[in-house]
């Protein structure tokens, strides 16, 4: 039995026994080498030849051929040498048997052998193929002669140049004289650095450029031998067109998108220095972008936002992040058993777990387990909820208190609404909406599971939802959304969200989340707070609809209480957002290792609130409600959150804006510029400008015109200051002010005309 | 959403009483705030009076689930507890079964508890008493009929039914669409 393996066993063990006895005398070899040939042979050759191109590029190739005869040979070797070179061939196993004692005179055959073939490629270029085929075969055969089949590759090189100097002999003087300025160019960008291999590669470069100048259709071959040298050399370079057409027919395979993609991003990182020459930054931005797309399956609109939302490097990770579940986290039910206790019942049974950090006193990572977590007597006990670690930090922000009464905006699956319940310690009132009656099953049934007999569970669309009930403490809108940041879970999002469906969503947000505060009772002593999350991390679902509702709802926002997590964007691109959206957190499934979030908070204002910042609030709130009254659209969905109001102050203002409309208007219109991040939203301001502006027309003669010559713009400044000194911050006043004067530009040069 | 029918309080009662006896007082006279039952669609919920003053806002159709849900009436005017109401009856129970380790799962899947899994018994259960079911380490895990009295389950052999399958909570998963 043993015999019948032998063979196969045989023929791989010989080369080992070669390989380990080649790389000592690889050792030795090398020494000798560099002593003699590599030292003072090999590389100053090719420096020499180099010199004697730059001197003379016509005589190049005789300098090649002469000088290397004279380098290795005696007169005896190359007599008996000779003969064999032919054979030799034929010969080499046996060669490579050789002991080392007799490198010498390999090296010498070596070194004839190249002379041969150097002579055999200048009778006939067409053969060189073929050599270098017997040289790799060499090369792959023979440890012992790899060095000197370096060497011999690198004659090839030199060969090569050669030859392209003999080709270079056909070019016409100019084409030389660029050549040579190249070559100039490159070796002095090089400085000493002379290692052997590069400047092969860069002279292939070379001449691969100049190829592509003088003959575009064999532009493609030219690119493969580029690539090929890129990957080695770490110096990336952009497919051309024809290449990158290929690749549409013939799909290139992950592990090089992979490389590319890598290489491509290491460029962008540092594009001043390692640019290709004459490509954009957009051309490297667009090959990024498809690899990204084929070798992540995603969308192209997907890759563009996320492109712009990560830098570089860190989209990489969370495009990865997205590739990896997310681990198993459960919440204990605080209502029927305590952490410690959870955490051994599950051990019991076999669970490998892990309290989930130090921001959660109910969280556990579920390593691995040999029974179904979410079907163990405990679980079905409620002794737990399976839920994300992501979902306990919008419940964390609300904070809700003992005996308020908190709305659930969107509360399928349950898992929010009962940790609501159990920091509440199931009293007060909890109302569970969704608009999914199918989900609402979930719902109830968590609900029940987990003990929770405080709630109270509707279905209605959010939006309807102030007229249904208000008047809450607390909101949690927990906005339906594209579901960009759990793609890990839902990875069907890569490939079936569009710009369509980015913007449906943040508009239904948007009217969610106008109602969310409506149905605030800003008066409540321990309340008036809203959450505001989503699992998305497009901005157009977090940032904007926060901002959105800062300028048409009374909120401010304030910190969320999770004290960790990224800040909020307060500008992106062409999107400037209010500063305090730096209050707003952002989680990322690469930096965090939960599903991505995007967490607010707001306060709702109040008048009631007994402290001197509400009486500066209140008539803050003059700002943006005033237009609202002249808005007659939006009066509906404002109603009941004014009605929440104290009635009084609500009636005085209204009484304000309708007694003393000219000083009201003027005042509404600079407030509301002012205060274009706090206070009202744009399209109101816009609308506001027209209407001042034709109002301040036609009353100009009868209110302002005592103003107006006044209408210096630092008259005016120390009037409005004076006005609203105690109504604003100063950093508001800053804003109020520029704002102020522009728009004070804008309506002098009205009334110039 | 409407108060209880004389008839339905009654059916109701007495069925909660098979369970938890005349510990149903403590049900309706809490300390901690007046609790009352109220009829949905059918089912029966348990709730405090602050919801209920709530739960007006909202109209009978949107209205999915008040507090605690303890059962359904049948089209018969029978009355069904479900396992919702567990939370209820375990703490008052006045007869209770606990099943051994091995024989939890058996049972959370909705089998009769045999007399191999019966790990303790109240003692006086009485032949077709109500029982709540524990597990060993003293975690409700649904309710059921005692099939036999305690003398007799000393005696039977190991695979006779010692407690009939009402409902577990195994039925929160396989049950999750009908529980209200």
């Amino acid at each position: 039995m043993g015999r019948k393996l032998d063979p196969t066993n045989k023929v791989k063990r010989g080369p080992g026994k070669k390989a380990k006895k080649q790389h000592g005398a690889e050792v030795e070899l090398a020494k000798f080498i560099t002593d003699e040939e590599e030292g003072s042979k090999r590389l100053s050759s090719r420096a020499r030849k180099r010199a004697a191109k730059r001197v003379q590029n016509v005589e190049k190739p005789k300098v090649v051929v002469e000088k290397q005869p004279k380098k290795g040979f005696t007169d005896e070797n190359s007599k008996w040498l000779k003969p064999t070179k032919r054979k030799r061939k034929m010969d080499e196993p046996e060669s490579d048997d050789d002991s080392e004692d007799h490198w010498e005179e390999e090296e010498d055959e070596e070194e004839e052998e190249k002379q041969l073939m150097q002579k055999k490629k200048e009778k006939k270029g067409a053969k060189l193929g073929l050599k270098k085929l017997e040289e790799e075969d060499e090369d792959s055969g023979d440890d012992d002669e790899e060095m000197i089949d370096d060497y011999g590759t690198l004659d090839d090189g030199s060969e090569d140049e050669a030859e392209g100097n003999s080709d270079g002999e056909d070019l016409l003087p100019i084409e030389r004289a660029a050549k040579k300025e190249k070559k100039l160019k490159e070796s002095m960008a090089l400085g000493s650095d002379e290692d052997d291999d590069e400047d092969d590669e860069e002279e292939e470069d070379e001449d691969d450029d100049d190829d592509e100048d003088k003959q575009k259709s064999d532009a493609e071959d030219e690119d493969d031998t580029i690539q090929t040298n890129t990957v080695e050399v770490d110096k990336f370079r952009l497919p051309s067109a024809e290449e990158s057409e290929k690749e549409g027919i013939l799909s290139l395979d992950l592990k090089t998108v992979h490389q590319r993609i890598k290489d491509n991003i290491d460029v962008l990182c540092n594009f001043s220095a390692k640019r290709e020459e004459g490509k954009d930054r957009v051309e490297y931005i667009s090959l990024l972008k498809k690899d990204l797309c084929t070798y992540y399956s995603y969308n192209e609109f997907l890759i563009e936002k996320l492109m712009d939302l990560f830098p570089l490097s860190e989209l990489i990770d969370f495009l990865e992040a997205n590739e990896i579940q997310r681990p198993v986290t459960i919440r204990t039910n605080t209502l029927k058993t305590r952490r410690r206790d959870l955490a051994q019942a599950l051990i019991n049974r076999g669970v490998n777990l892990d309290p989930l950090g130090k921001w959660s006193k109910v969280g556990l990572v579920i390593y691995d387990s040999s029974v179904p977590v979410g079907a163990t007597p405990e679980y079905l006990a409620g002794h737990y909820m399976l839920q994300g670690a992501s979902s306990f930090l919008p419940v964390m922000a609300l904070s809700p208190q003992e005996g308020e009464s908190v709305l659930d905006m969107s509360s399928a699956p349950g898992g929010k609404t009962t940790y609501i319940a159990q920091l509440m310690r199931n009293t007060g009132v909890i109302i569970a909406n969704d608009a999914n009656a199918e989900r609402l099953k979930s719902v109830v049934g968590n609900i029940h599971r987990l003990g929770v007999t405080n709630t109270l569970v509707c279905n209605y669309d959010g939006r309807q939802f102030p007229k249904v009930m208000g008047g809450f403490d607390r909101v949690l809108l927990d906005a339906p959304c594209s579901g960009t940041g759990v793609i890990a879970k839902d990875p069907a999002v890569k490939t079936s969200k569009d710009e369509a469906d980015i913007q449906r969503s943040a508009h239904l947000q948007k009217e969610l989340i106008l109602s969310a505060i409506d149905s605030i009772n800003a008066a409540s002593p321990t309340g008036g707070y809203l959450i505001y999350c989503t699992c998305s991390v497009m901005l157009e679902e977090n940032e904007w609809v926060v901002d959105y509702a800062l300028k048409k709802r009374n909120v401010k926002l304030v910190p969320t209480g999770l004290d960790f997590g990224k800040e909020g964007f307060t500008s992106f691109q062409k999107f400037r957002f209010h500063p305090s959206l730096r209050l707003t957190r952002r989680f990322y499934p690469h930096s965090h290792n939960m599903d991505g979030f995007f967490v607010a908070k707001f306060k709702k204002f109040s008048n009631v609130i007994p402290s001197a910042a509400a009486g500066k609030e209140e008539e803050k709130t003059e700002a943006p409600e005033a237009p609202e009254a002249t808005d007659a659209s939006k009066q509906k969905s404002s109603k009941s959150d004014k009605a929440n109001k104290s009635k009084a102050g609500g009636l005085q203002q209204n009484a304000k804006a309708n007694g003393t409309a000219v000083r009201k208007s003027a005042n509404i219109k600079s407030t509301g510029q002012k205060d274009s991040n706090t206070g009202p939203k744009k399209a109101k301001i816009a609308k506001m400008d027209e209407e001042a502006e034709k109002g301040t027309e036609a009353k100009k003669p009868a209110g302002k015109s005592p103003n107006k010559p006044k209408a210096s713009k630092t008259g005016k400044e120390g009037g409005k200051f004076d006005k609203k000194q105690g109504k604003k911050t100063k950093m508001h006043m800053k804003g109020k002010n520029r704002m102020g004067k522009n728009k004070f530009k804008k309506l002098k040069h009205k009334w110039q005309k | 959403m409407r108060p209880l029918t004389e008839d339905e309080t009654k059916i109701m009662f007495e069925k909660l009483s098979k369970y938890i006896g005349e510990n149903i007082k403590l049900l309706v006279d809490r300390p901690d705030g007046t609790y009352c039952f109220r009829l949905h669609q059918d089912r029966v919920y348990y709730m405090s009076d602050k919801i209920l003053k709530l739960a007006t806002n909202f109209s009978r159709d949107k209205l999915i689930s008040i507090g605690t849900c303890f059962g359904k009436f049948t089209k018969t005017q029978k009355f069904r507890l479900h396992i919702t109401a567990l939370d209820f009856l375990a703490p008052y129970a006045k007869f209770k079964v606990w099943v051994k380790p091995g024989a939890e799962q058996s049972f959370l899947y909705g089998n009769h508890v045999l007399k191999s899994g019966l790990g303790r018994i109240t003692e006086n259960t009485m032949q077709y008493q109500g029982v709540v079911v524990y597990s060993m380490a003293d975690v409700p895990l649904g309710f059921g009929v005692a099939a036999k009295s305690t003398q007799e389950c000393r005696r039977v052999d190991p695979m006779s039914i010692v407690v009939f399958h009402q409902a577990d909570v195994g039925e929160f998963i396989r049950n999750e669409d009908t529980l209200t």
